[in-house]
């Protein structure tokens, strides 16, 4: 009892004065602060250049499409690249026209966005406003998986069931023509239900979510009016999802434009007027299909191809970027 | 005088709110709707199957196990599928820190401003831009401008960029459905703010981090067009031994889907078609993994 009463005292008086001189030898709090703040250091700094190096790659993607893609300019001419439709890159007087290659990838596009587009969003009117849960069990996981499946396997699918049905009809359509060149099946059409089939999950994806977060007193109330359920999906749940479908919209276009593999074989391999029987080259599939074995003036054109490409996404992307912003707002 | 009432109502049929009025439109929209799902289904089970039915005959153990040789008149993927799993593992190991890491700054560092908007902009950017692109800049950059060539060390490194946001924004997302309450009780009793996020925050975004990881392994595994100027398109083994293991890093190694690619372009469609359906197993395996790990995070299921 006694012991303890002196203890007690002890500590009150002189324990200060002791850690003080023990502080070498003790764990001190303060000591243990400071390491403890510099691990929180350089933990944050380690965070914050991982962080940033987002923004390098971004920076020096752009500088170095832009450096790269540059040069084949000032020496061919930007009028001669841009606009002229002649692409002659091995000749002997070599030209590089990519006007049809820049035209093929916006009717490509154009056109893929039109028949994905409304078979994506039916698509997503039926997940999130009819379908049962068992229906939607079944067709969720399926665009689940469309999504999934590598581009080369639908270039590989596409070469083999879609170009002989496109030949089929090619020969139908061109039976008694005398200037069509036969491309086997390999043109603009079969790249563009390849294209369509591809942006088919972005797009159902996108606009059921958006679909989904339509409140349901918007649905009730259209209902209670005595609009019938697919009025009501038509007049008052796309219009108040519109601004998530563009964002689909634009996804979907931005996926297009750019995806390479799957349409490298399927959309032949001459650089031709975007016309639905002809065999075309796209953006992507130019830089494909000639970086191999492309040198001087060629390979540096094919890289201003890239940076034209380049600077349809990042067009794409500020589009995009200003939606989001807007439908943010909208939301609050 | 009740059957009056009645007879009434049978003779206007058109204005009682007990018969429904049938539009044509109604009908032909919600049959467009039906169509359109169908088609979405019926395209992934064609696909699929007509893969399968290609496919089955060449996809047997020797398939999966040889190289192609002519001398040993093998014809097998093993080489791309060991060059597959180089590049996965490589890429992963500098993108999940790099991506883990800017998601915990974003989501428990930064304070909303200029930087966080231009890092999430970027983020957002990345995501993107399309493979093709990817694939240029990789080839000028870490295979000319730094000199690795074409090699599974270029491509790797052109992958970590591609698959940065999907680590990043998952690991986002998992850190979101991490409640406050945690990090303030690990704070209030004295854990300094990395020591919380090291027990705590991480742990319980570790579903939502596997999530991503499993993600990026199936984008990887699908690319083509990033790979095929970067990787390059070696089909063989890497020799045997430590320095031989360490030299393939250097050299260029196609994947399965460059691989498939090239098959396909030379005509040879059996090989191209074995390879098509071990993709759709890892796609297929992919998406139900991802599945379980999601109803995994998802707080209600918590118990």
């Amino acid at each position: 009892m006694d012991k303890i009463r002196f203890d007690d005292f002890w500590k009150a008086h002189y324990a200060p004065q002791v850690e003080f001189m023990e502080r070498e030898q003790t764990f001190s709090i303060i000591g243990s602060n400071k390491t403890k703040s510099m691990v929180e250091k350089i933990a944050h700094i380690v965070f914050v250049v991982c962080a940033m190096l987002s923004i390098l790659a971004v920076c020096s993607i752009t500088l170095y499409m832009i450096v790269s893609g540059t040069p084949a300019i000032f020496k061919v001419g930007l009028k001669e690249i841009l606009f002229s439709t002649t692409w002659a890159p091995t000749a002997e007087n070599p030209q590089f026209g990519i006007l049809y290659v820049i035209l093929t990838s916006i009717v490509g596009t154009a056109l893929a966005i039109l028949i994905g587009v409304p078979i994506g969003l039916l698509t997503a009117v039926f997940l999130s406003e009819i379908a049962s849960k068992n229906l939607a069990g079944i067709v969720k996981p399926a665009v689940e998986l469309l999504a999934g499946i590598p581009s080369v396997v639908y270039g590989l699918v596409g070469i083999l069931i879609l170009n002989p049905l496109m030949y089929k009809l090619e020969l139908m359509i061109f039976k008694d023509s005398t200037t069509h060149q036969f491309t086997g099946g390999s043109n603009l059409l079969s790249a563009v239900i390849v294209l369509a089939i591809m942006i088919l999950p972005t797009v159902i994806n996108i606009s059921e979510s958006s679909l989904k977060a339509v409140p349901q007193q918007l649905r009730a109330s259209s209902l209670a009016l005595g609009a019938s359920h697919i009025q009501t999906i038509f007049r008052v749940t796309i219009p108040a999802a519109k601004s998530g479908i563009i964002t689909a919209v634009v996804l979907g276009v931005g996926r297009a434009i750019g995806e390479a593999m799957a349409i490298t074989l399927v959309a032949g391999s001459s650089v031709n007027i975007p016309l639905p029987f002809n065999s075309v080259r796209f953006l992507t599939t130019a830089i494909v299909s000639e970086m191999g074995y492309s040198a001087d003036t060629h390979r540096e054109v094919l890289f201003t191809i890239g940076l034209v490409l380049f600077a349809f996404i990042m067009l794409i992307n500020i589009v995009l970027n200003g939606l989001l912003k807007k439908g943010g707002k909208g939301d609050e | 005088m009740s059957n009056v009432m009645l007879a009434d109502v049978n003779s206007i049929p058109n204005e009682s709110i007990y018969v429904k009025k049938k539009r044509t439109s109604d009908n032909v929209l919600s049959a467009l709707i039906y169509l359109s799902a169908a088609v979405s289904v019926l395209l992934l089970v064609s696909i699929i199957g007509y893969v399968f039915i290609n496919g089955i005959r060449s996809v047997n153990w020797e398939f999966l196990s040889t190289v192609t040789s002519a001398r040993a008149g093998t014809t097998g993927i093993l080489g791309n599928i060991v060059n597959t799993i180089y590049i996965i593992v490589i890429t992963l190991l500098i993108a999940t820190p790099v991506g883990v890491g800017s998601a915990i700054y974003l989501n428990e560092y930064a304070k909303p401003g200029k930087l966080v908007r231009l890092i999430e902009f970027t983020t957002e950017t990345l995501s993107g831009i399309p493979s093709i692109i990817f694939g240029l800049f990789g080839m000028i950059v870490f295979g000319e401008v730094f000199g690795f060539k074409y090699s599974i060390l270029t491509g790797s490194f052109t992958l970590t960029l591609m698959i940065l946001p999907l680590i990043t924004r998952n690991t986002q997302e998992a850190l979101k459905t991490v409640p406050d309450s945690y990090r303030s009780g690990a704070l209030g009793i004295g854990a300094t703010k990395w020591y919380m996020i090291r027990t705590i925050l991480l742990p319980s975004a570790m579903p939502g981090i596997v999530t991503g990881i499993i993600l990026a392994i199936g984008r990887i595994v699908g690319e083509s067009a990033a790979l095929l100027f970067t990787a390059g398109s070696g089909y063989l083994l890497p020799k045997t031994g430590f320095t031989g293991y360490v030299d393939k890093l250097f050299q260029p190694g196609g994947t399965m889907t460059i691989q498939l690619y090239l098959s396909m372009q030379k005509g040879e469609f059996d090989v191209a078609f074995g390879i098509a359906i071990v993709l759709l197993v890892i796609v297929f395996l992919i998406n139900v993994l991802t599945k379980v790990i999601t109803k995994k995070l998802d707080v209600n299921n918590r118990k």
